[in-house]
């Protein structure tokens, strides 16, 4: 039979557009404004009591709420609008206090039933929401280099070990280490030493006129681990002051070699965000004070992780953060949880010389945060929003001094191995592994975003509806049959875009247009060749499986040479580029699988089966 | 729609469609060579606020304001309506730039000003920029070419290729002819041209494949002209409806997709133009024959009804 699809066609294509339909589903229900609350570290817990105190305060100032959820460790408070959202805010961030992060999101409202089978809307992106956009990058020459400086106190103490002759080690500009001997032995002995010892070096023998030198250098290998290490510390010390923001969902990135994509939607403050990305959190080592020493020089400070117990240690600093070139944590030989850290070669030099006088005093480590607080202010009868830095100092470590430290030691006497991961997180974030600084920055408005929503569903919408009239006009019932696969083709589009959960731009939106003045094409093809049988003396049924038949090779090379286009598109495009690349290629797949399928499907049922004399079309 | 079983002496036009071709590439390459291409922030890296006033703004009055507070290289344009004005700057990077220009704008100023947007790029990211969509460009075309080549035939890849550098380099010569500004979304606007373009050359190609094999008599030449004059309505169906639609972008899309929409119609109308000429065209100059096309041994027909 001519023009039937087999009945478990016919069920596929049903089955694959209801599925399409649920996944598509979620982008019809709006978002709730909601307030998220999340403890700043673990020991601050979002629980039900503190929901409650939360609902509570709300209630007092006559606040109206829709509902509150908990979700590990994360309280969410949805309201009826913005400005419900904005009062709600401050409310609870009066309540809370500075162990909580407050932040303004928007809830998805996806009902339960398709959320359970892993349904989701399609995010906005910060051209659509408003939001901050920045770009770091981490000065990796500098990264490197710090490195070197660490190799040479090393190498310097390994020669002295071993009573070796050197006459200088010296970091050279280009990345390099020139050693120099007095003789050639000692020199062959040292380059032994070195290969047994390093495997990260590549060593030259080199002798001339001033002498007899080691030339080394650091592998291609070890250059990249250095630069991943700067990154990933860098990315955990960005990702720590993110958190601070109260941003809701985040984004802080590698990208490429050398940098750091931060994304923060629906930010409004965007010079507040920038000022706590770029500060310094730091670390001090200080010595404890003795119990006779003189207040004047003295200070008091809590525990980072037991807030009341307090310790009162010297003002003067042994080294910051910024001495730390490593710390890991591993274990002793015993099975204890110990923290090693490596400092570089001044670091190291300060850290004998006080340590040597010091051996079974405790020393203490301190973090320092240069934080912010909010404040709400009546000025004029108005409540305005104030942000006051101000810096805290805690303890994060209190350890006997063992003997007298180097640049390579290790603190012990820790409560187990989450508290030794967390303590050499803290030694690796406090501090910036490498300068860093901004190559990008964008700051869309919120009021922006909104209105680029608009006019990119309105050209949507206009572009769309032209082209459903055209076709109607042109190919008249083939054209209606046309119309329905392109609306089924929208659908599908959306729907894969939400599972994939890509995130809509805006010119992922110039992209779906385009897609629709494209997705035309196919079945323009198809009707074209219909007609052209029908011109050559076909009968109608056989002309329209003719038509489609014929189209078929057609469709598929024009869209496969195309997607080609789109993935490139995607492979070297970043941000935007990306999102249109996206919609295209998705595009390109659905208005294919409608064009092929959804169409013939359509025509089948229209015509499939009868005697016909003419052809709409 | 007009009826198709004539044929168009395509092919007559040939030497017209050349020198038309010709001329647009000349003043193309010449404009970029003269006047170059006006690149974005994207490209170039700086800094660029936008502000929103209540009130029409005046455009005067904005650059004494900037010149007073220290802003000597501001640029100052509206940016679609003339209540939203775009400000360029050098390329320093400055947290508080937005803030500061806000500031500046706001003295002796009765309504209120509003931030809509303040985008900074290095110098450095642009350079990154330039090279990366260059190289793109070059290697879409060279997976192109291959894939055509596997495809159909080598010859037509070099036609295929013909014709997409043709396009690329009319749509960027456009760009640089009336300075409009190259951005981020205008070089994806390429590319995709590029996509559209290949699109369109692929279906003519497709069917003066099939008359290659299937007509028995005919020179080149009018197996050419059969095989446009049989594809023409679809092409011409289908540019329209791209335009229609593009043109609902350049119209109703707002300033941040215009430049996009722009290159998409001027990219669109090239390209049906060079899909029927310019590979047609560099087929009939290669001299394109029967023999080139002889079906593979292995040719079974594979219907749509095995295909799920």
């Amino acid at each position: 039979m001519l023009n039937r699809y087999p009945l478990w066609k016919n069920l596929l294509i049903i089955f694959v557009l209801l599925i399409g339909a649920l996944y598509a589903a979620p982008n019809l229900y709006p978002e709730d404004h909601a307030v998220q609350i999340s403890g700043t570290r673990d020991i601050y817990q979002v629980d039900q009591p503190l929901l409650d105190s939360v609902t509570a305060a709300l209630d007092r100032e006559g606040i109206a709420y829709k509902s509150t959820e908990l979700d590990n460790n994360n309280g969410l408070i949805r309201v009826s609008d913005g400005e419900a959202q904005l009062k709600a805010k401050k409310v609870i961030s009066s309540v809370l206090g500075d162990n909580y992060v407050v932040a303004l999101n928007l809830a998805p409202t996806t009902p339960d039933w398709l959320t359970s089978v892993g349904a989701g809307p399609m995010k906005l992106g910060l051209d659509l929401r408003g939001g901050v956009h920045f770009l770091m990058e981490v000065d990796m020459i500098q990264a490197v280099s710090q490195r070197l400086d660490v190799y040479v106190s090393e190498i310097k103490t390994k020669f002295r070990q071993e009573k070796l002759r050197y006459r200088s080690v010296d970091h050279r500009d280009d990345g390099s280490l020139a050693v120099k001997f007095a003789d050639s032995e000692s020199r062959d002995k040292a380059a032994v030493l070195l290969r047994k010892d390093y495997v990260e070096f590549l060593i030259d023998s080199i002798d001339d006129d001033s002498g007899n030198y080691l030339t080394i250098t650091l592998t291609e290998q070890t250059i990249r681990s250095i630069e991943d290490y700067a990154i990933k510390q860098n990315l955990t010390t960005l990702r720590n002051r993110v958190n601070e923001l109260g941003v809701a969902e985040p984004l802080v990135q590698r990208q490429g070699r050398n940098r750091i994509v931060v994304q923060l939607p629906g930010v409004q403050d965007a010079v507040a965000a920038k000022r706590i990305i770029g500060k310094t959190a730091n670390l001090e080592f200080r010595l404890e004070a003795k119990t006779d020493a003189n207040r004047a020089l003295t200070e008091t400070y809590e525990f980072r992780s037991e807030p009341g117990r307090s310790a009162t240690i010297e003002k003067d600093i042994i080294i910051t953060g910024a001495s730390v070139a490593n710390a890991q944590a591993s274990f002793d030989e015993n099975g204890q949880p110990q923290v090693n850290i490596t400092l570089d070669s001044k670091g190291g030099q300060l850290m004998s010389r006080t340590t040597s006088n010091a051996v079974k005093r405790r020393m203490a480590v301190l973090f320092v945060e240069h934080k912010s607080r909010t404040l709400f202010e009546t000025v004029d009868g108005v409540q305005v929003e104030k942000r006051v830095p101000y810096v805290e100092k805690k303890i994060i470590s209190l350890a006997t001094i063992q003997s007298v430290l180097g640049s390579q030691f290790r603190i012990t006497g820790l409560d187990g191995a989450g508290e030794s991961s967390e303590l050499a997180l803290l030694l690796r974030a406090g501090a910036l592994a490498a300068p860093i600084y901004f190559v990008e920055e964008r700051t869309v408005g919120p009021s922006l975003g909104a209105e680029n929503i608009e006019l990119g569903v309105t050209s949507v919408q206009i572009g769309f509806a032209l082209v459903l009239m055209f076709m109607a006009v042109v190919y008249r019932v083939f054209g209606l049959l046309a119309n329905i696969a392109l609306c089924v083709n929208l659908v599908l589009l959306v729907a894969v875009m939400s599972l994939l959960s890509a995130t809509l731009t805006l010119p992922g939106i110039a992209g779906i247009v385009l897609t629709v003045g494209m997705a035309v094409d196919a079945n323009v093809l198809i009707f074209a060749r219909i007609k052209e049988e029908l011109k050559n003396g076909l009968p109608p049924q056989s002309a329209i499986n003719s038509g489609f038949e014929r189209a078929f090779t057609t469709i598929l090379d024009a869209n496969i040479t195309t997607l080609l286009a789109a993935v490139i598109l995607f492979a070297m495009g970043t941000g935007p580029v990306k999102g249109f690349a996206i919609t295209l290629s998705v595009g390109i797949l659905t208005s294919m699988f409608t064009a092929i399928l959804v169409t013939r499907a359509l025509v089948n049922l229209t015509y499939g089966g009868r005697q016909l004399k003419t052809l709409s079309i | 729609m007009s009826e198709q079983s004539k044929t168009y002496n395509f092919m007559g036009f040939r030497k017209l469609a050349t020198w038309f071709s010709a001329i647009l590439l000349i003043i193309s390459i010449g404009s970029m060579a003269v006047q170059g291409i006006k690149l974005g922030l994207d490209f170039t890296g700086g800094s660029l606020v936008e502000v929103g006033y209540e009130q029409d703004a005046d455009l005067g009055k904005i650059r004494t304001q900037l010149q007073a507070a220290g802003f000597n290289d501001a640029v100052v344009q509206t940016f679609g309506a003339p209540t939203d004005i775009l400000i360029r700057l050098g390329a320093d990077h400055d947290p508080q730039l937005g803030d500061k220009v806000l500031a500046a704008l706001q003295v002796d100023e009765a309504q209120s000003i509003e931030l809509r947007r303040n985008e900074f790029v290095g110098a450095q990211v642009g350079e990154e920029l330039r090279e990366q969509g260059g190289l793109g460009l070059l290697l879409a075309l060279f997976m192109i070419m291959v894939y055509v080549a596997f495809r159909f035939q080598f010859k037509f890849s070099v036609g295929a290729v013909a014709a997409l550098a043709h396009d690329v380099i009319i749509v960027v010569g456009f760009f640089s002819l009336f300075q409009i500004e190259f951005d981020l979304t205008v070089l994806a606007a390429v590319l995709a041209v590029i996509g559209y373009s290949l699109n369109d050359t692929i279906v003519v190609a497709d069917r003066i494949r099939e008359n290659f094999r299937k007509m028995r008599k005919g020179s080149a030449i009018e197996i050419m002209d059969t095989s446009l004059s049989q594809t023409l309505s679809r092409t011409l169906m289908t540019s329209f409806t791209t335009l229609l639609v593009l043109a609902a972008l350049a119209l109703f899309g707002g300033e941040m997709i215009h430049g996009f929409a722009i290159a998409l119609l001027v990219g669109v109308t090239i390209g049906t133009y060079s899909s029927i000429y310019v590979s047609a065209n560099a087929l009939i100059m290669m001299g394109i024959c029967k023999e080139d096309l002889i079906p593979p041994p292995k040719e079974d027909e594979e219907g749509v009804d095995e295909l799920p």
